[in-house]
């Protein structure tokens, strides 16, 4: 498991492997953001929480496309589902794989942007608690999508027609909690159930995935 | 004599052509005197006017698009479990006819709306809630028509309909957590047994209601069997092709 | 240690390709698989290496036994030589990868990316994975396609070996790699003929 997780992370850093695109995509997206609703610092710290958890799930979903389609492509799904490692682990794995390559960068950039968006000073603790336990969540759902269009040729379209829906949930508790927070409300309640969420995915969602996968490989 | 017989696609083409004329008629029939008799046979009300008959068609299209995803899950846990390809296919069906009670439960609460609440549309968590189930409704359908291999369609869908009905619960609390809302509670609580409708309303809506609920049930019915007749053409192609 | 196949049937697109396929590969024995092309190899292979389901038939002795390799070879090509085979071997829960290198001739490459190598080359360390699986029963689809004559002979030693050391391979190539273990199965006999059940996916609507 070690292994699969260490070459993941390897591939995503190397050459071409992508690291890093899912970040500079949140921060065009973030600075698109003024250009579109005007420089109003007023405005824009109001709605900064809500726009930095849609561009951090945005840039996650950009992501998801790779995910698995280039192990089934080569060849390396086929193996490792005639491996010792159960494919209910392997994806769990790869999907850890996922966050640390693309959520967990994107919850360290979080504040950095928010000066961009004059987040209100209370409000960067809980954007970054909020997008640290939202975005686990949403790198298992992710692969859940992934592992279910995986056989389909240019399948990125539908992924996202499929993906973005199961997002919603944490999407509506993590923005609400970054919200909150921001306006200096109690942000403790939609919180917990964030992280309700994300447990509740990390436990369930990888034998879906691998359920669905086992279909596309055969 | 088991009910599963009827799992067998050329039985169930059978049972379903014997049906079928019986239905569409009690279908239209009494859909058609639900709405006619909603709309042109009772009072206004106190408050809302004559707005209030859309009633008619937007309360149970609602009722209908739940209903159709609910018999989805049924029929794809029915497929996963025990295999039956017409399961699969009736779940296949019923989703353009669950994808069209939706729009019609949105389009008619837009229409509501605007003399209302002065607006064709607002973040209300019951609103809300449908629209999220219309985008549940196309990824589906969209899946679906995306594979190429029925079994493997019918697995994918399968599952995608399993774990999108605990999203779709869990985003319906998630967007009652989130905007508390303008709509009206449920006319109907099935639960406590009263209402809040009175008997002059309430009859021809329950009309409706059933009118809707065969409406929905023929349709899904005549296009299962269309989806039994691609196939069937199919099977008998490859059994051609093989002598 | 027994590999078994009794009357398996194979589908392929929900069609049965070959019937009643039936053999038994013991300890130290390699069955090469001959037929034409689309005769159902490749699909028979997948099915006993469990990733297909089968129609009717069963499989024993192959649960968690098989290493499987076919045209993709699962390479990464941002990963070295070392890298591609030490992940393979820590997933099979091995750790020496200097005897595959060797079997192989691939020393001299280690440090060299996947991507730069040539399509013999990858061939090469694609089949140097089996090496460090430790499985017993290779599982071989066209092993040799891009190989030149010193690299087929190279893997027919690796074969023997393997065999010799208690290992077995099912082996479909066109090639005779002159495997002194080895027997042939040629596959044509089993071809579906048309009075076999068709899959019940297409039998249920007929």
């Amino acid at each position: 498991m070690k292994a699969l997780l260490i070459r993941d992370i390897r591939l995503a850093v190397r050459a071409g492997g992508g690291f890093g695109l899912g970040l500079a995509f949140f921060l065009i997206v973030i600075v698109m953001v003024p250009f579109a609703v005007g420089a109003d610092t007023g405005l824009l710290s109001k709605i900064a929480p809500g726009v930095l958890w849609i561009g951090a799930l945005l840039a996650c979903l950009l992501s998801l496309d790779r995910l698995l389609a280039l192990d089934f492509e080569d060849g390396t799904l086929d193996l490792l589902a005639t491996a010792p490692l159960p494919l209910e682990a392997a994806l769990s794995v790869k999907a850890l794989a996922h966050w640390i390559t693309t959520g967990l960068p994107l919850v360290i950039a979080a504040p950095v942007l928010g000066v961009l968006m004059n987040l209100p000073t209370q409000g960067y603790v809980w954007l970054v608690l909020s997008l640290l336990l939202g975005t686990p969540a949403l790198s298992v759902i992710g692969t859940f999508g992934a592992a279910l269009t995986v056989g389909i040729k240019r399948g990125g379209l539908l992924l996202s027609l499929l993906v973005l829906p199961l997002y919603l949930p944490t999407l509506i508790f993590g923005a609400e909690a970054a919200q909150r927070g921001a306006a200096g409300a109690d942000a403790s309640t939609p919180m917990l159930l964030l992280a309700g969420i994300s447990a509740a995915t990390i436990a369930l969602m990888p034998f879906a995935s691998a359920a669905v996968l086992k279909v596309n490989l055969r | 004599m088991s009910l599963w017989e009827y799992a067998n696609p050329v039985k169930f083409l059978r049972l379903s052509e014997r049906v079928l004329p019986m239905l569409w008629v009690l279908a239209i029939s009494s859909t058609v005197v639900g709405l006619l008799w909603g709309f042109f046979f009772t009072p206004d009300d106190i408050r809302q006017g004559s707005t209030v008959k859309i009633i008619y068609i937007h309360v149970p299209a609602a009722l209908m698009a739940i209903n159709a995803w609910f018999m989805m899950l049924v029929a794809s846990l029915i497929w996963l479990i025990r295999r039956h390809h017409v399961s699969a296919l009736a779940a296949k069906a019923a989703a353009p006819v669950g994808v069209v009670m939706t729009l019609i439960a949105l389009i008619t609460g837009a229409i509501w709306g605007q003399p209302m609440w002065g607006t064709w549309w607002v973040w209300d968590p019951r609103l809300t809630s449908f629209l999220i189930l219309f985008l549940f409704y196309l990824g589906y359908i969209a899946l679906w028509e995306a594979i190429e291999d029925s079994d493997t369609a019918a697995d994918l869908t399968a599952v995608l309909c399993m774990v999108g009905s605990v999203f779709a619960v869990l985003s319906r609390y998630a967007v009652n957590f989130w905007n508390q809302g303008l709509h009206q509670g449920t006319s109907i609580p099935v639960a406590t047994g009263e209402r809040s409708v009175a008997d002059v309303f309430f009859v021809p809506l329950l009309i409706s209601m059933v009118g809707l609920g065969l409406l929905f049930f023929a349709l899904t019915l005549y296009r299962t069997g269309t989806e039994i007749r691609m196939r069937r053409t199919k099977a008998l192609l490859a059994r051609e092709g093989r002598n | 240690m027994t590999l078994t196949v009794t009357n398996l049937t194979i589908i392929r697109g929900g069609l049965p390709v070959l019937a009643d396929v039936s053999f038994v590969l013991e300890t130290g024995q390699a069955l090469i698989l001959r037929g034409p092309n689309g005769v159902g190899k490749t699909t028979l292979l997948r099915t006993i290496a469990g990733l297909q389901p089968s129609l009717n038939g069963k499989v024993s002795g192959a649960q968690d036994q098989i290493a499987y390799a076919a045209h993709s070879d699962g390479l990464k090509a941002m990963l070295s030589v070392t890298e591609n085979l030490s992940f393979w071997a820590e997933v099979f829960g091995q750790s020496d990868i200097s005897h595959a290198l060797v079997a192989f001739e691939l020393e001299n490459l280690s440090d060299r990316l996947a991507g730069t190598l040539s399509a013999g080359q990858k061939r090469r360390l694609g089949l140097a994975r089996l090496l460090v699986t430790g499985r017993p029963i290779w599982v071989l689809d066209e092993p040799t396609v891009s190989l030149d004559t010193t690299s087929v002979a190279m893997f027919a030693v690796a074969v023997e070996s393997h065999l010799k050391s208690g290992g077995m391979a099912l082996i479909a190539t066109h090639i005779d790699l002159g495997i002194e273990q080895a027997n042939v199965l040629d596959v044509t006999p089993f071809i579906a003929r048309n009075d076999v059940a068709m899959g019940s996916s297409v039998e249920a609507f007929l």
